[in-house]
């Protein structure tokens, strides 16, 4: 079973088109990434995975599961780490987890025991009785990942996780990433504008330009359809005659517009 | 990395009987309110900062209009008849807060990390109800004792106390809601500033909080009619300092109007993560 599958999926906000046709389908432990400019409609996509936008039955299946029919059991089922730096400043890093914990039903009995072997496994068993509002960039990332992991999800949704971090940092982000899915098997599903980390991270990418995706593939057969030395950099500008910072500057201002109106 | 939790079964038992349904509620709501108390617990300064305002108009303007005798209260001395409006006032301007609360949780993505749990819509909305009450009878704590000082009567019988507390609690859910209500419907922070300010002092002036509903010209009587504020002053100050008061129609008044008000808020909050 596909632990996320999305089938040719549209959403539009307003008459403004997102996702104008969107075919997605995991596989069980994959690190699958959704690669695009800003604007592309990366993060409208996994809120409709994540059930925060809705869609029409039976596009969107989280582990066989319709995310409009059975939105309660997708819940329990994923993890999820917005855009925003979303941990709450106003409590410890043990609150914050302890919160996610309770609210997946994690038992009482071991509660205490599963929040504090995830902050370790997060590298945060130090500052956990700090507020978060203490917390550095990554940390806070890393502190949400425990948010997010501490119900053990089988699919975890990460949107742009290591944006605005330094290297260090999100080197830290991604190795904690990589050995909590060797650990439990989980499936993730990440978005990112940035292609050297696709590169490194992702098991398979596909490409995602106005809505649309342009290419699929790990990024050695994307890479290598192109030429001896591409990078997904230049797949990203064969296949959509853009790059990526010129896709980012148009939709930044038609964002901005949309924001003014919405807003 | 062994001792991380194993993932669940796929279709991981979802209770979906009745009595599952409510206690997972009661569970969720529990969970929120005790987050709600840790960071009230870590925000200590904002408490008290809080109960400057209502400090100031018992202080000053309730011992000024005391001297002028210019409010007929029945014979209630003044600042007596003053306190339990201003003890209602200062819940109302903390829960009509907690509207921008949740705009500020959406904007930064707490909002919609929560969606994404199992929990019901309506263990947040009353999470925040929930907090908006606890803060408010820190505030009635500070209000009673500074009244005291200044020599009102009040009370001392538990059940009463007791009856003033519920009262102020249910008086804050239903702001707390009536400005996530608004939140869920103006979608932005600065145009809920806006219509919170706007709406606040109206209220507060079209209810008994200051003067007694009879000394309103006729079009203020028929507002005062419909305003929540007016039944939570009149059951507090029949309660705490002994005047007249309708308790049931009070009472009734105040829990339908929460109820009412929680579940509009929670129809309404899944629009703020659209
Ligand atoms: N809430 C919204 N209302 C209106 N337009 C929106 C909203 N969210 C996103 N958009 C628009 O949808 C398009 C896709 O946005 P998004 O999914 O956030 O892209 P990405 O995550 O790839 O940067 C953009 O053009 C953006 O302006
Ligand atoms: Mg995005």
């Amino acid at each position: 079973m596909n632990p996320v599958l999305v089938k040719d999926l549209h959403y539009a906000f307003g008459d403004h088109v997102a996702v104008d046709g969107v075919d997605l389908s995991l596989e069980p432990g994959e690190v699958f990434g959704l690669l695009g400019p800003n604007g592309a409609g990366k993060t409208t996509t996994l809120r409709v995975v994540t059930t925060l936008l809705p869609a029409p039955p039976d596009t969107v299946l989280v582990e066989g599961l319709d995310v409009v029919r059975s939105r309660r059991r997708v819940r329990r089922l994923l993890g999820y780490v917005p855009q925003q730096l979303s941990a709450d400043g106003t409590l410890t890093g043990r609150e914050n987890v302890a919160l996610f914990a309770r609210l997946f039903d994690v038992p009482r009995r071991g509660r205490a025991e599963a929040v504090d072997a995830v902050l370790d496994a997060m590298g945060l068993s130090e500052s956990a009785d700090r507020t978060a509002s203490t917390y550095s960039g990554g940390m806070v990332r890393r502190l949400e990942l425990a948010q997010a992991l501490v119900s053990a999800p089988r699919v975890l949704v990460l949107d742009e996780p290591t944006v605005g971090l330094d290297p260090v940092a999100r080197s830290g982000v991604w190795d904690r990433i990589h050995e909590v899915r060797r650990a439990n098997g989980m499936t993730v599903l990440v978005t990112t504008h940035a292609m050297e980390e696709a590169e490194l991270h992702c098991d398979r990418v596909a490409l995602m330009h106005r809505g649309r995706l342009r290419a699929e593939g790990t990024p050695a057969e994307l890479t290598a359809a192109i030429g001896p030395d591409a990078t997904l950099e230049n797949v990203f500008r064969h296949h959509t005659g853009d790059t990526l910072e010129a896709g980012g500057m148009r939709d930044v201002r038609a964002a901005r517009r949309t924001a003014r109106r919405v807003g | 990395m062994s001792v991380l939790p194993a993932a669940p079964p796929a279709a991981s038992a979802e209770r979906s009987s009745p009595t599952g349904e409510i206690a997972l509620l009661l569970r969720r709501v529990g969970a929120m309110c005790l987050v709600e108390l840790q960071k009230l617990r870590h925000d200590r300064t904002e408490l008290v900062t809080r109960t400057v305002q209502p400090a100031l108009w018992l202080v000053v303007f309730g011992t000024t209009f005391s001297r002028l005798h210019a409010i007929p209260t029945g014979g209630t001395p003044y600042l007596d008849f003053l306190a339990p409006g201003i003890l209602a006032q200062s819940a109302l301007f903390i829960a009509i807060f907690y509207g921008i609360q949740v705009i500020w949780e959406r904007d930064a993505g707490v909002l919609a990390k929560l969606l994404v749990t199992p929990t019901p819509r309506v263990a947040l909305v009353a999470s925040k109800a929930f907090a908006a009450g606890i803060r408010a009878l820190v505030q009635a704590l500070v209000v009673v004792v500074i009244a005291l000082l200044l020599g009102v009567g009040m009370t001392a019988n538990p059940l009463k106390l007791l009856g003033a507390a519920v009262v102020v609690v249910l008086g804050s859910a239903f702001f707390c809601c009536l400005s996530i209500t608004l939140a869920g419907v103006v979608l932005s922070r600065d145009r809920l500033m806006g219509i919170g300010q706007a709406i606040t002092m109206p209220l507060f002036f079209a209810s008994n909080a200051l003067y007694p509903v009879d000394v309103m010209p006729g079009w203020l009587q028929v507002i005062n009619h419909v305003n929540p504020l007016s039944y939570e002053v009149e059951a507090l100050r029949g309660l705490l300092v002994g005047t007249p008061a309708r308790l049931g129609l009070c009472f009734g008044v105040l829990v339908i109007a929460a109820a009412v008000m929680i579940t509009v808020a929670s129809a309404l909050l899944p629009r703020l993560a659209r």
